[in-house]
This record gives structure tokens, sequence and C-alpha cells, in this order.
């Protein structure tokens, strides 16, 4: 049993499903990364995990507990951490202010995740007093994953983190993924850059329709003569 | 001599009565702009808020002059300031509870919270109007002066006369340390910060675990007490109407979207713009500028711009004009 896990996904916004009996799972210590081409249903299987979505059929579970019908707000409480693809920072506060706002919940002293956030994403801590809709695209994802990781999560869920950042950022920002993984985090990723992204998966998912396509080990799929063809441009 | 003679007679009505007025604007300006920032809407009702809570002040202080109570020189009005307040924040909140509530859980379009506010308009209007009627009511007592044009004259020596009343000495400290409470609470405490980041990006900070109904009931808290403040003080410097208050919305509105809606710096900005306008543009310059001419000249008229029957047409026109050149206002506010 994975620590998390969407069964069966089916559901959408109102008229045709979107996530057609999809299926995504992911462990402490790992990082799952979801792929496929646009319209597959990627963002709404991760919206759905979250809680943002209510499912049609199918159930969602943390850690063995049924959770299906938790509130976002209450999945948060249960160590749940999401960052959205875009309006993912406070942009008129600064970045220590967002911070802060990711350790709401908590009543005890945070400081020390702070430093922790800080060591992981040094540059923050030399703008910890500017405006996070200041920031560069790539800064701003930091302040994103900092602000997703104050509250001590036990899940991160990333929509698309690089989408719109230069490649350099996007090797940087997946480096500081393995780093956040090793913790012993369960990291699931939602990707556009496929490739990149399945290259540090421990186990990667091809959505196609809202289903299940693939579904493997990162470097299996890498590997996998169809996958290449179809999904990662040869 | 001449020159500050000028002087002391614009300060005594231009700077002067435009500053407390400004004051009890920015108070007032404060509390739509925190209404729009946090539950996203245009508050038409705020003026009545405004008449509501002070509505209370003045009954409260009604009462305890039966009583004999007395705080002299400062004005009883300020010992009655709890009770106003605790009756619009509670007031605040039933209608939020009753109205407001309903439309947040089916996440509604701003234009049906304004329209909504309109009906809580008419309806606090009516309730003030019935409890304490329409007429004018003066409350203030105390001392009248803080300097009076007698004293201003002996110790300069000139013609003219600066009068700063204690009422307008009064809303200016308040406003003052109320702003600066406002400040500190907004950038320091760890609910003002949810309130900045709730307002800044919903959809964040509900993923953040801040409460939206916290965050909104702490806004009308605020407000409503923002609201009070601001209408005892100006009912003290002037009068107390449950008509003039339900007209003072528009200068509040004018102030709060000038400033950038939204922005409670802007607000106070905003605020002193709508109230020097509205006053320099109506008033007669015709004693000034004899003072500034030569010995035995006058001009024939008034040489006011604006009779002063046409002062809310100022803030109608500042309105207008921003919308249209800078909708963002100076502070790059939301659009509204």
């Amino acid at each position: 049993m994975s620590y998390l896990i969407g069964k069966d996904m089916r559901g959408g916004y109102g008229g045709v499903d979107i996530l057609n009996g999809c299926t995504i799972a992911v462990d402490k210590g790992q990082i799952a990364v979801v792929v496929g081409p646009n319209g597959a249903g990627k963002s709404t299987a991760m919206k759905a995990l979250f809680g943002m979505l209510t499912l049609r059929k199918g159930s969602v579970t943390l850690d063995g507990r049924d959770i299906t019908t938790m509130s976002p707000q209450d999945r948060v409480a249960c160590d749940m951490a999401f960052v959205p693809q875009t309006n993912n920072v406070f942009a008129g506060m600064t970045v220590e202010e967002n911070l802060e706002m990711g350790a709401y919940l908590r009543q005890d002293d945070f400081s020390g995740t702070m430093a922790e956030v800080f060591d992981l994403f040094p540059i923050l801590k030399e703008k910890r007093r500017q405006f996070a809709g200041e920031l560069s695209g790539g800064q701003r994802q930091q302040v994103a994953v900092g602000r997703a990781l104050m509250t001590q999560p036990s899940v991160l869920m990333l929509d698309e983190p690089t989408a719109g950042v230069s490649p350099i950022v996007m090797d940087e920002l997946f480096d500081r993924v393995i780093a956040i993984k090793e913790t012993g985090i369960a990291v699931l990723i939602v990707e556009q850059n496929a490739r990149q992204a399945l290259e540090i998966a421990d186990i990667g998912y091809v959505l196609v329709s809202g289903e299940n396509r693939f579904t493997d080990t990162g470097e299996a799929l890498m590997a996998d003569p169809e996958v290449r063809q179809s999904f990662l441009g040869g | 001599m001449e020159l500050l003679n000028t002087f002391a007679l614009m300060s005594n009505y231009v700077f002067v009565p435009a500053l407390a007025y400004g004051s009890q604007l920015a108070l007032g300006a404060l509390g739509i702009t925190l209404v729009f920032g946090v539950l996203r809407f245009a508050n038409f009702a705020h003026g009545d808020l405004m008449a509501f809570g002070t509505m209370g002040v003045v009954l409260m202080t009604y009462w305890l002059q039966a009583q004999g109570v007395s705080i002299d020189p400062l004005p009883t009005a300020l010992l009655a300031l709890p009770v106003g307040i605790a009756l619009a924040v509670g007031v605040s909140l039933l209608i939020d509870r009753t109205v407001y509530r309903f439309y947040r859980r089916r996440r509604a379009a701003p234009v049906v919270y304004v329209v909504a506010s309109v009906g809580v308009m008419y309806v606090l209007n009516g309730l003030t109007r019935f409890i304490i009627g329409p007429d004018d009511q003066r409350f203030t007592d105390g001392a009248r002066f803080l300097i009076s044009a007698g004293d201003f004259k002996r110790m300069t020596g000139l013609d003219e006369g600066i009068t700063i009343k204690l009422t307008q000495a009064l809303t200016v400290v308040v406003a003052v340390l109320m702003v600066a409470a406002l400040f500190w609470f907004l950038q320091k405490t760890r609910t003002g910060k949810a309130m900045r980041a709730y307002s800044d990006n919903e959809d964040l900070a509900l993923l953040s675990g801040i409460s939206p109904d916290r965050v909104v009931a702490v806004t009308w808290v605020i407000a409503a007490v923002l609201a009070t403040v601001a209408g005892t003080l100006y009912g003290l410097d002037k009068s107390f109407k449950p008509f003039v208050y339900f007209q003072l919305i528009l200068p509040m509105f004018a102030a709060a979207i000038v400033g950038g809606i939204g922005q409670p710096i802007g607000a106070i900005v905003g605020a002193y713009i709508v109230a020097f306008s509205e006053v320099m543009l109506t008033y007669a310059y015709k004693r000034a500028l004899m003072y500034m001419g030569p010995e035995g000249w006058g001009p024939d008229g008034l040489m006011q711009i604006l009779s002063t029957e046409y002062k809310f047409a100022i803030s109608f026109l500042i309105l207008v004009f921003v919308l249209l050149v800078r909708p963002t206002g100076i502070f790059r506010g939301k659009v509204i």
C-alpha cells in the first residue's frame, strides 16, 4: 500500500468526465511524475487528489485512511501540501511573509523549518524582505515550494513547477525536489517537460484521456520505445 | 504681515477644516477599502453602518449626560464610543451571517454582493431613522476650542485668527492613532498578515489553511470600528444626521478609489485629496485676495469656484476622472 493513493478516479467539471478511472499512487521518500499529452487530465488528477474536484467514482486514501470527501483545507491540516501552477505566491507580500503564511496553521515555533527552507533555497534568504511579486519566475517557484514546505508536509504536490522557467532553472528546481524527497516526503509532480521529469522519477505515470496508459519506473519509461515515440518526442 | 494674514485666513478656513474632514473620510475609506480587499465588493452600506454605529454613540451620550457623567473638557461621546462600536460590530457580523455568507458559499459574482449591500444600506438607513429619527442631533459637549480666534490674535498680533476646535484636534489625533494601530495590525500580527494574504490571493490562502470565515469576521469588526469612530468624529465636528452619513459614501468611495482600492495607504491619501479638493473649490477667496491686493482694493464677487451645495459633485468628478484616467488609483489598487 502506498502512502497516498488515488484509486480508479472518475470525474470532471460537470458534463463529460475528464478522469476515466486513472490510478495514481506515491510513497514517502518517492517522486511520482505524471506526464501525458495536453488534455490528458494530468492537472485534473492532481486536483482530484487534493480534493479540489469532486470524484464521481473512485477513492483517495492517505496512509490507509479514506479522505475522498475531505475538503482541501482539511487535507492541508493532514500534512498534504499543494503548489498550484499559477498564482502560487502572495505577490504583495514579502518572501518571509509568504513562508509565514505557509506555516499559518502551525502553533509551534516554525523558525527551524524556515531555516531549512532557506538552506534549500539560499536565494530566498537573500531576498526575504522583497515582495514575491518582484522576483523572477524561477525564484517565485522557489517561494511557492518553500511556502508549501512550511507546514512540514508528508506529501508535496507540484502542478507543473517548471512551466515558464529556463532550462537551467528547471534543472536546479528538480535538484531541489530530489533533496526534498530525500527528507522522506512523498512528492507528486505533474509535468509538461516529460523527459527531464521522468529522469528524477521513481515512478512515472503516462496518462492519456484520463486513463493510465503506461506505469513504470522513470527509467523504464524512458527506455520504452513506445513511450519515447509517442510522448517523449523520439 | 499681509502674507501672514492670508496664511492665517487660509489655515483657518481651508487647511484646518480640510485636515479634520480628510481624517474622518480616511477612517471611513479605510473600512471600504478593507472590505473590498477581503470580501471583494464595494460595500454601499458603509455610510449607513457609520450612521448606525454613531447613533449608538449619540444615544449613549445622551444617557450619560442625563446621568451627569462628564469628562470635561473632552466630549462625553468618547466615553460612549465603545457602546456604538459594539453595536456596529454586532450588526455587521449579523448582516454577514444572514446576508453575505449566503452569497459567499455560492461564490456569487461581486455585482451580486454590491446589490445585496444596497439592500443592506436601505435596511440600516431605515433602522437608524426609525430609532433616532431623521433630525439633526447635536451631542458635542466639553470645551469648544483648543485655540480660539481671539487667543490666536492676541498671541500673534495678526488681524486674522486661526481657530482650532477641540473636535478637530481630537479628530486628527484619534485618526493618527487608529491608522497607526491598523497598520501595525496588518503588518505585524498573524491575523493581520492572514487578512493581507487572503486579499492578495484567496485560493492560495485557502491552500495555506487560512480560514475565510475568520478573516471575513475580523474584517467586519475592523470596518465597523473604523466606521463608528469616523462617524462619531464627524458628528462631533459637525452634527449627526442620518441622511448626511448616507451621502458620505460618495466622498469615501472617491477617496478609496483615488488612492487605489484595496490599498489602505491609498485610502488615506485619497481621503485628503478629496477633502482638500472639496474645501478648496468651495471656499470663497474674496478676503484672501483682499489681503494680497493693494490697500482698499477687493474683488466684487465672492471669488468662489463652486457653491458649497455642489461639494458632492466634486467627489463625483474626481471619481469619474480617476476611473477614466487611472482606474487603479494612485497606489495601484484593484480595478473596481
